[in-house]
């Protein structure tokens, strides 16, 4: 079997397996061993990737096809470059430690859970489009139920509306699929053949190019089709809000960078134009709303909001560097904002409350939650040597080599954002975890559990290991986005 | 008399045998005969009988001069078919053993649905136009005795007369159609019709045929019967409505549209072009409000007769592929729900939305079942839904419709939006007060294990999809 199909056959063994068995130290044995599988397994995958690299200069490795549906040309296949990679390797640390932070949770939540988890596998190792959309769509449904049952606060209407939106997009998504398919004249579903023996005629790249990318732009948050993302990440539960906001958001992204650009670069060139100015707005609306919020779980939303815009606007530039920015940036909001909700969910089991008037001095009480917690608002404001200032800095960077007065200004604009996001943390920070005790209940609060801090450490040490050795993941980046640049110009 | 022509229509003639065999056993067995208790077995073990003999020995050819067509393609469309009745014999039990009344009529239902089945096997093999009628009319007599099964149920009583009322209706205006077709092509036979030009008799002739298949698939604007006789209807029987009849009306409209009217496909496809976008939006829209959860099965299978027709629309051999294929994995979805709304029903007495709160936490495998059906007509991955309704969306975008399959996927979002509803009454919703473990009968729980199964695995199984596809035919 190929190594990248292990990536969907470990989950869905978990899956099966938690259909066997009751009791909760099993499901937890059954959990924490598969998916320190998924983490070991993604490491043995990268080495195995640098150095297959160094010998084969393909645009994808490790490739594997199998027919499916030979009547319309749909194969399962798979492949990754080093974008994928690192993609598997997030989803993979975001799936160990999201198990740890939703140790108490019972056997059907983690089905959904494993469920989720194939999805999202099975959808950055795929290189067929088909099977690209089915896993995709295999991500989201999940959520309605992880949400609409073990969420909290007006859930029911949460997860509705994330699902019904995001669902929304799928169907801008299939229409797209199906357009790149027949206007190619139907000879294959295989991106990367697509996207080297096919051309998709200028006229129908029009219409194509923009539903694809709003179909995976919804659930990279992109304005105005944002909404889904306050309300569902509040609502979910604390893992749910992690594997969501951390992996889930990035499919977006990198759909938009796989399928949209990738394959229809001339219609992205002239089109981009359109999106630029959506996702800028994306970026300072997202952090101007963060500044207003009190719930922990909405800042941390609206942040997302913010800094996945930052991705597809990076995506939009169009050259290597803000490429790369925009990979990286995945990668750092994706560790980061786990962390923030893996915390959040910490304090509110104890608390009680996601109110930051509510609560104050928790630095006192909670020591070890409170540091991190800092850590991660430094990481989000992006203090050099964590993960956020590699990613935002090559962003602009690169944003700041189109010369232009239109991508100038909006350059201009979106780097505000990093002044906004200052205020919002440090105000957030300021308020609850310095400062008197508000609620003198809280005096008698625990800090956190092993498991809990198994994973709020785990993610902390990738996010010091972006900032502090960037060189590793941005070159394996950059030498994956030479192909799709190459498409562009 | 060429006795090569029976032979030819096995399957039928297997069929009358059963039918035969059933209706001697009802005559009989008496009162108090042990033997009424064993008119569920034998009824199913019979028709697998029959279902298997057809698979193993399938036939090919015309008989009586070209009035009956079997091929391998119309042999799977009657499994698919068979399939239908099977479930139905399945999930029939305890409500036919639910009151003296109809345990003593129980041996009828057999005989009354299997010729039923022969005129819908009657459908897809007709050559012609006039035994297409033949066709329809021998399901649709038998189909209002049904639908008033439970004759001194006052809604039960009231759906067989609405059925009949607006069925022979529609026959009529059908007719007229044909014999509009008639004087404008000369002949009946589907291979000597070659009519091109579009003058009055011709289209006149067209559109009154569509209106009466429209009202067996119930395409809007010919819906209006659907929900009160899937409503009035017994449980079995709107699951046999819902699944059976339409498909076997879909078969005859996709025979009838490729085979005589494929040289008139520039005056059918705008018109199925509306009644497809209507049908879709119309059926989903009124799904939204549905308080009865039968009433709201016949409003979501109104939409997804709309989706089927985009697979007819297409004109070639992929599209009718699709309409095979998606009608096999609607069967088994909807099939696998209305065992379960009959489960419910036999137990409370209730098809409101509100008995189905709590189900997960009540009777969690039902609950299961009951979701993965919904997401399979919902469209969900991995499950068969996704597959059939792939392919057919696939069938439109090749010819160009991006955007009637846009249309569809966007109504596609309305849809899951209700079907969600059921999962959240099921597992989101606390559950009422004294609310009890439903269980489903022995012969129940078979029809809802096949039908989990299959939907499971046969958007996997690619094979399934190939094998139709290389039986199927287009106009292009």
């Amino acid at each position: 079997m190929n190594i990248l199909s292990l990536f969907v056959a470990i989950p869905a063994l978990m899956l099966l397996l938690l259909f066997a068995v009751r009791g909760k130290n099993t499901i937890r044995t059954i959990m924490v061993v598969g998916s320190s599988l998924l983490l070991l397994l993604s490491g043995i995958l990268a080495v195995l990737f640098l150095q297959e690299r160094a010998v084969n200069a393909d645009t994808m490795l490790f490739v594997s096809n199998t027919m499916w549906y030979e009547a319309l040309n749909i194969h399962y296949s798979v492949g990754v470059d080093g974008i994928s990679v690192l993609m598997l390797i997030l989803s993979a640390v975001i799936v160990f430690t999201g198990v740890f932070s939703s140790w108490n949770m019972e056997r059907s939540f983690f089905m959904w859970f494993c469920l989720l988890t194939i999805g999202v596998f099975g959808f950055f190792i795929s290189l067929d489009l088909f099977t690209m959309f089915l896993f995709y769509e295999v991500a989201l449904i999940p959520m309605y139920l992880l949400i609409g049952v073990w969420g909290t606060g007006k859930k029911e209407y949460s997860a509705m509306k994330l699902t019904l939106m995001l669902m929304g997009g799928s169907a801008f998504l299939l229409t797209g699929i199906l357009g790149i398919y027949f206007t190619t004249g139907g000879q294959t579903m295989n991106l990367v053949e697509i996207a080297k023996n096919h051309v998709i005629p200028m006229a129908h790249q029009y219409w194509i190019f923009p539903i694809t990318f709003f179909g995976f732009g919804v659930l990279g948050a992109l304005f105005p089709f944002h909404t889904w993302s306050p309300d569902g990440h509040a609502s979910a539960p604390t893992s749910v809000s992690m594997l969501h906001a951390g992996v889930l958001m990035k499919l977006g992204g990198y759909g938009c960078f796989r399928v949209a650009i990738y394959l229809m670069p001339q219609a992205a060139d002239e089109l981009s134009w359109i999106f630029l100015i959506l996702t800028g707005i994306s970026v300072v609306y997202g952090a101007l709303s963060a500044v207003v919020q009190t719930d922990l779980k909405y800042i941390n939303a609206y942040s997302s909001v913010s800094h996945c815009g930052l991705v597809l606007f990076a995506i939009l530039m169009l050259n290597k560097t803000a490429m790369t920015g925009a990979v990286l940036q995945m990668l750092s909001h994706g560790l980061m904002t786990a962390l923030f909700f893996a915390l959040i969910g910490l304090i509110y089991g104890r608390t009680h409350t996601r109110d930051i008037r509510e609560m104050g001095g928790l630095m006192k009480i909670m020591p070890f939650a409170s540091v991190c917690y800092v850590i991660a608002g430094l990481a989000s404001l992006g203090l050099p040597g964590l993960s956020g200032f590699v990613a935002e800095m090559t962003i602009f960077i690169g944003s700041f080599q189109e010369q232009d007065i239109f991508h100038r200004v909006l350059t201009f604009v979106a780097t505000t954002s990093i002044v906004i996001t200052a205020v919002y943390i440090l105000r957030t920070v300021g308020k609850f975890l310095y400062g008197e005790l508000v609620n003198p209940e809280h005096a008698k609060l625990t800090d956190a559990s092993w498991y809990e801090r198994v994973s709020v450490v785990v993610l902390i040490l990738f996010i010091v290991a972006i900032g502090v050795l960037p060189s590793f993941p941005s070159d394996i980046i950059s030498d994956s986005v030479t192909p799709i640049i190459a498409n562009i110009r | 008399m060429d006795f090569g022509n029976f032979l030819i229509m096995r399957q039928e003639v297997g069929l009358m045998l059963i039918f035969l065999i059933m209706l001697v056993l009802d005559i009989f067995a008496s009162e108090k005969s042990c033997i009424r208790k064993y008119f569920q077995p034998v009824a199913c073990i019979l028709f697998l009988v029959h279902t298997v003999f057809g698979f193993l020995f399938p036939s090919e050819g015309t008989a009586f001069g070209g009035l009956y067509v079997t091929s391998s393609l119309t042999t799977w469309m009657k499994h698919i078919l068979d399939l239908g009745v099977l479930f139905m014999f399945l999930q029939s039990g305890s409500w036919l053993h639910s009151t003296d009344a109809l345990k003593r009529r129980a041996g009828e239902f057999y005989v009354i649905s299997l010729a039923t089945l022969l005129g819908m096997y009657i459908m897809v093999s007709a050559g012609n136009l006039m035994m297409l009628y033949i066709g329809i009319e021998t399901a649709s007599l038998p189909m209002a005795i049904l639908a008033a099964y439970n004759k001194y149920q006052h809604k039960s009583a009231e759906a067989g007369a609405k059925y009949i009322m607006l069925t022979s209706f529609s026959s009529g205006i059908m007719l007229f159609g044909i014999s509009f077709l008639y004087a404008a092509a000369g002949t009946l036979y589907y291979g000597d019709i070659n009519l091109t030009d579009g003058n009055f008799f011709t289209i006149t002739g067209l559109v009154f045929f569509l209106s009466g298949l429209g009202f067996k698939i119930s395409l809007v604007p010919f819906h209006l019967w659907t929900a009160d006789v899937y409503e009035g209807a017994p449980t079995s029987i709107t699951a046999f409505l819902s699944v059976a009849s339409k498909a076997a009306a879909c078969f005859a409209l996709i025979f009838a549209l490729y085979q005589a009217f494929g040289s008139l496909v520039t005056a059918w496809k705008p018109v199925l072009w509306w009644l497809i976008v209507i049908t879709i939006t119309l059926g989903n829209i009124f799904a939204l409000r549905q308080k009865d959860i039968k009433r709201f099965f016949a409003f979501s299978s109104i939409s997804q007769a709309g989706y089927i027709m985009l697979g007819v629309i297409s004109g070639t051999s992929q599209g009718m592929t699709a309409v095979v294929y998606y009608l096999l994995v609607y069967l088994f979805a909807n099939m696998a729900a209305f065992g379960i709304i009959s489960a419910v029903e036999n137990k409370t007495g209730r098809t409101d939305f509100g008995v189905y709160n709590g189900l997960g936490k009540t009777s969690p495998v039902l609950a299961f079942v009951m979701m993965l059906a919904v997401f399979s007509l919902a469209g969900i991955p991995p499950l068969g839904g996704f597959f059939s309704k792939f392919f057919l969306f696939a069938a439109a975008a090749q010819q160009g419709e991006y955007l009637l399959v846009f249309i569809a996927l966007l109504n596609t979002v309305i849809s899951l939006y209700y079907y969600l509803l059921v999962v959240r009454a099921m597992y989101i919703r606390p559950a009422e007060e004294n609310a009890e473990k439903v269980n489903a009968d022995t012969y129940n729980k078979i029809s809802l294990l096949v039908c989990t199964v299959a939907l499971i695995a046969v958007g996997i199984a690619s094979f399934i999809y190939t094998n139709i596809d290389a039986l199927s035919f287009g106009i292009r």
